[in-house]
């Protein structure tokens, strides 16, 4: 029975996506996704607007210390179960950002990431294959 | 019990609910293709709405609570009521003397309680959704109702839905003339605005203003948004149908063979519309209404008295 409700769940993945502090190059890629080219749509993953209605969030950019206290708010206001993507080197290990004195520590050690796809930024064929992975992760 | 079965399922909730899913479905398949996308496949619609019953519910913290969880229940039972009342008189011919009045009322209510909704949720944006909304509800109601004036001046002032039907068995379907063009027209506007399709989207403006009215929603209550609206996407064209293009014939296969291709057809164009038009804005919505349809619906209504 479990395994029939996870697989509703991917069946139809509305994405919420937060940028904490990015040069906006992840953002643009994920972007790239919902174009002709890529067609995100045809997995039935939808780009919405309101927190409320996420089951992934996407975070883009190094976590800074003023973004940290308003991501926790955005997390928190997120229905469960809900998904945390990190897209980009910079959430996954602070890439060039690393040590300095206005960025906190890489997202894992504030929250549960569900998945990591490095690359600077990474490409749309990245994104959707790892967005193919969370799903076979989610449903095992 | 056959009442109970046909309230249920067929024609009532059940039926309508796996038509209005393919017609949703449709729509989004058509915008995909004429963006040269694939679109996705012919289950979403389903699976949007069993997901957003697996997920959990967040009530806002300081809203007026009986209000926020009783509004999705009341939209999706008036929408039931509505879906039942019109596929029975479609499909079993059974129908009373004032139920397109009856129709016209359960009609608004989904848009005054996602109204309430929306108000009661006490978010910035959704307050900004809500007053949209009823500007914009202050246009096509209006509309609609020109509309079904012609209708009924067409029926010989008939307020009963058998009755529009069968003028039309023997009459030929009310599109054939020009003033059942006009208010085949007004209508189908009418379906984008109450649909919150793309030119008149305002509500629930995504880059604007998030989700607007339903910004606060989640989970189940979300889902009876969701369920609602899926079978308007079922009855609302159904009911286009009925006033205006209604097959004379008698033979069953003929007759719902004509019904699904006039539904795809006005899916078809709905998707159109939705396609080359941009978002407009509040005022626009309300001058296109009351300034060109509307007078078009008077030269419908005086062509209608002529017998045109």
């Amino acid at each position: 029975m479990m395994g029939l409700k996870e697989k509703i769940l991917t069946k139809s993945l509305w994405v919420f996506h937060a940028s904490v502090g990015s040069c906006n190059n992840c953002d643009i890629e994920i972007l790239d996704c919902l174009t002709p080219r890529f067609d995100i749509e045809r997995f039935g993953i939808q780009l919405i607007g309101s927190i409320r209605h996420a089951d992934v969030i996407l975070v883009t950019g190094a976590m800074n210390k003023k973004a940290l206290k308003r991501f926790k708010r955005v997390y928190a206001q997120a229905p469960k179960p809900c998904f945390i993507v990190a897209v980009g080197t910079c959430p996954c290990s602070m890439h060039m950002f690393k040590g300095s004195y206005s960025m906190q520590s890489p997202l894992d050690e504030i929250m549960p990431v569900d998945l990591y796809i490095p690359g600077c930024p990474p490409r749309p064929e990245a994104i959707i294959a790892g967005i193919a992975k969370l799903i076979n992760k989610v449903t095992k | 019990m056959s009442a109970l079965i046909s309230y249920l399922i067929f024609p009532g909730f059940l039926f309508s609910l796996v038509v209005g899913g393919i017609g949703w479905w449709l729509e989004r398949k058509f915008t995909a293709r004429f963006q040269y996308r694939v679109g996705p496949p012919w289950y979403q619609t389903f699976f949007d709405i069993m997901k957003l019953f697996l997920k959990e519910t967040i009530i806002p913290k300081g809203a007026s609570k009986i209000l926020f969880i009783i509004s999705p229940l009341i939209t999706l039972s008036a929408v039931i009521i509505f879906n039942f009342m019109l596929a029975e008189a479609c499909f079993l011919d059974k129908s009373f003397v004032g139920d397109i009045l009856v129709m016209l009322y359960l009609l608004i209510v989904p848009s005054l309680f996602i109204i309430l909704g929306a108000l009661s949720s006490r978010n910035p944006l959704a307050l900004v959704g809500a007053s949209r909304e009823i500007k914009i509800m202050l246009s096509y109601e209006f509309v609609f109702i020109v509309s079904l004036i012609i209708i009924i001046i067409k029926s010989n002032g008939s307020l009963m839905l058998a009755d529009i039907i069968n003028n039309q068995l023997i009459h030929g379907m009310t599109l054939k003339s020009a003033s059942g063009v006009i208010g085949f027209i007004l209508a189908l506007f009418y379906i984008q605005a109450k649909l919150g399709i793309v030119p008149f989207d305002a509500a629930e403006a995504e880059q604007e203003i998030m989700a607007g009215t339903i910004i606060e929603y989640s989970g189940p209550l979300l889902g009876f948004y969701r369920t609602a609206k899926t079978l308007l996407y079922f009855s609302l064209p159904l009911l286009v149908i009925t006033l205006f293009g209604q097959v004379a014939t008698s033979n069953p296969v003929y007759k719902y063979m004509a019904l699904s291709g006039e539904y795809l057809i006005i899916i078809l164009l709905i998707s159109v519309i939705k396609n080359i038009n941009p978002r407009l804005r509040v005022k626009e919505i309300l001058t296109f209404f009351w300034f060109f349809l509307f007078p078009l619906g008077i030269l419908g209504i005086i062509l209608a008295i002529k017998g045109l």
